[in-house]
């Protein structure tokens, strides 16, 4: 057993935070695209499209039904070699897109869930004025329930960055892979993944603060 | 003029009314009494296709469709012609009065946002809320809330309005407002279709007052006809239930 090496933690920690922009970049661009996704497949979901919503259910039950891990690997190794015109995908991209297709299977539960909750006669009342399906849903629903969902967004964003840790399987060099290979070349392993740790932690606790935050403003939402 | 010819509606074996002929003129107001169960909202509902009619003919303008064989296309323009103030007013929750009124004037109609509030300003003057533009429906009394459901369909510019219940949700302390702003509406000799309850408003404000009960339209006449001198027995009967639980 050795003391720990603090002066040795605190020059990491620059080296590794140069790599945290990476990290919330995947992150940010992984919500974004899981978003848009999500309320896609919610709304196939409530709206019961046939075909597609056979298609959402399996999709669903896929994402949420195989580790992230595995689905990864199947994307970064495994499906270039099927189509061979994604022989050029990056470790950055597949991570994005891993992220992307997983996290939007449970998000898409949730706003289906909260699409579920709001008042029928909602509904009736926009039909009535002669909107259509879709204008009802991108004007009334959809923002509607993204809010009572964005509690639970936020749980999967927090999520997810940590989540991105997975990227360096992928040879990405983000907050993990850098970490690693400042471990190998200095043999302080301790050290470099307690620094690394102490990193993801301070991250997602700002972040809960900011869930907070925006909880309690939108809890005060449309009451003025 | 509106017009219903043959409208038939059954929920699975249950056949809430076969064969319903009514006709309006523009600027007529039509109520409709009745008890309950017997398909007044169901009515109104196929009028604008918020229920679909398994049978019949509607003419709303210079629109006319078939029940059985209407396009989706003919549906959105059948709505357009007709506005609908709900019992429970389903005011979107996520947007201002203003915007409430303003909502289908910009996406149904397409009418530049800027002229859009400027109307929505206007009607809000008219049902006395010129002060409420930004607040929620949340912040809003039940009264008040349904006069923006009034707005609402106001603001549709519509051949028809027609109102399922409109004062029965509310505490009774709103209900002389919504109601007078009923009555101003009349005045202006908007066409409108009214289920309610409330005699006294028929009285005063219905060119015609229609019977409903199990199976479809039992009679209809002006008001003062009706009322004194009910034709058919289930309409005595209801009329001397009705008017015996609003004296106690
Ligand atoms: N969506 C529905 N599904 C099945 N039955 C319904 C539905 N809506 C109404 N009904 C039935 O149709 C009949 C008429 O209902 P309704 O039009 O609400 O009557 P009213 O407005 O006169 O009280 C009732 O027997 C009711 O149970
Ligand atoms: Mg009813």
């Amino acid at each position: 057993m050795h003391a720990l090496d603090i002066d040795y933690m605190l020059g990491l920690v620059p080296i590794l935070l140069s790599y945290l922009p990476l990290t919330l970049e995947m992150a940010a661009a992984g919500m974004a695209c899981a978003l848009v996704l999500a309320c896609l497949l919610a709304v196939i979901r409530v709206s019961r499209v046939p075909g597609l919503n056979a298609f959402a259910l399996l999709f669903i039950s896929f994402f949420r039904g195989t580790p992230l891990l595995v689905q990864l690997f199947l994307f970064y190794y495994g499906l270039p070699q099927v189509l061979t015109f994604l022989v050029a995908i990056n470790g950055v991209t597949a991570t994005i897109l891993g992220l992307t297709l997983h996290f939007s299977a449970y998000m898409a539960e949730s706003i289906r869930a909260a699409i579920v909750g709001i008042d029928r006669s909602q509904t009736e009342a926009a039909l009535s004025i002669g909107m259509t399906r879709a204008q009802l849903m991108r004007r009334i629903v959809l923002p509607q329930a993204t809010r009572v969902a964005t509690p639970t967004l936020m749980n999967y964003f927090i999520d997810m960055i940590k989540s991105t840790s997975l990227a360096f399987t992928l040879g990405v060099t983000e907050l993990m892979g850098a970490t690693q290979k400042e471990a190998a070349g200095s043999f302080l392993y301790f050290e470099a993944f307690l620094v690394v740790a102490v990193i993801y932690w301070i991250v997602v606790e700002a972040l809960s603060w900011v869930q907070k935050w925006l909880e309690q403003r939108l809890n005060r939402a449309y009451q003025r | 003029m509106i017009e219903l010819k043959g409208i038939r509606k059954q929920f699975g074996s249950h056949i809430v009314f076969d064969d319903v002929d009514l006709q309006l003129e523009r600027g007529e107001i039509i109520v409709i009494v009745g008890p309950s169960g017997t398909g007044k909202s169901t009515l109104l509902r196929c009028i604008n296709f918020l229920e679909t009619p398994d049978a019949g003919q509607l003419t709303v303008g210079d629109l006319s469709l078939d029940a059985t064989t209407a396009t989706r296309d003919q549906i959105l323009a059948l709505r357009r012609r007709t506005a609908f103030v709900f019992q429970n007013y389903a005011l979107f929750a996520n947007k201002t009065a203003l915007q409430n009124i303003a909502e289908g004037m910009i996406v149904v109609d397409g009418i530049a946002k800027r002229e859009a509030y400027a109307r929505a300003r206007e009607i809000l003057g008219r049902i006395g809320l010129a002060d409420k533009a930004d607040a929620y429906p949340a912040a809003l009394s039940g009264g008040q809330q349904q006069r923006v459901g009034i707005g609402r369909a106001m603001a549709a510019n519509a051949e028809v309005i027609l109102f399922d219940e409109p004062t029965s949700s509310l505490d009774p302390q709103w209900v002389e407002e919504v109601l007078g702003l009923m009555k101003q509406l009349a005045a202006e000799h908007q066409t409108m279709i009214v289920v309610t309850h409330e005699m006294q408003f028929a009285r005063e404000v219905a060119d015609r007052v229609v019977f409903m009960d199990q199976g479809g339209i039992i009679e209809q006449a002006p008001p003062s006809e009706l009322f004194s001198h009910p034709k058919d027995e289930r309409t005595q009967q209801f009329l001397r239930k009705i008017l015996a639980a609003n004296k106690s």
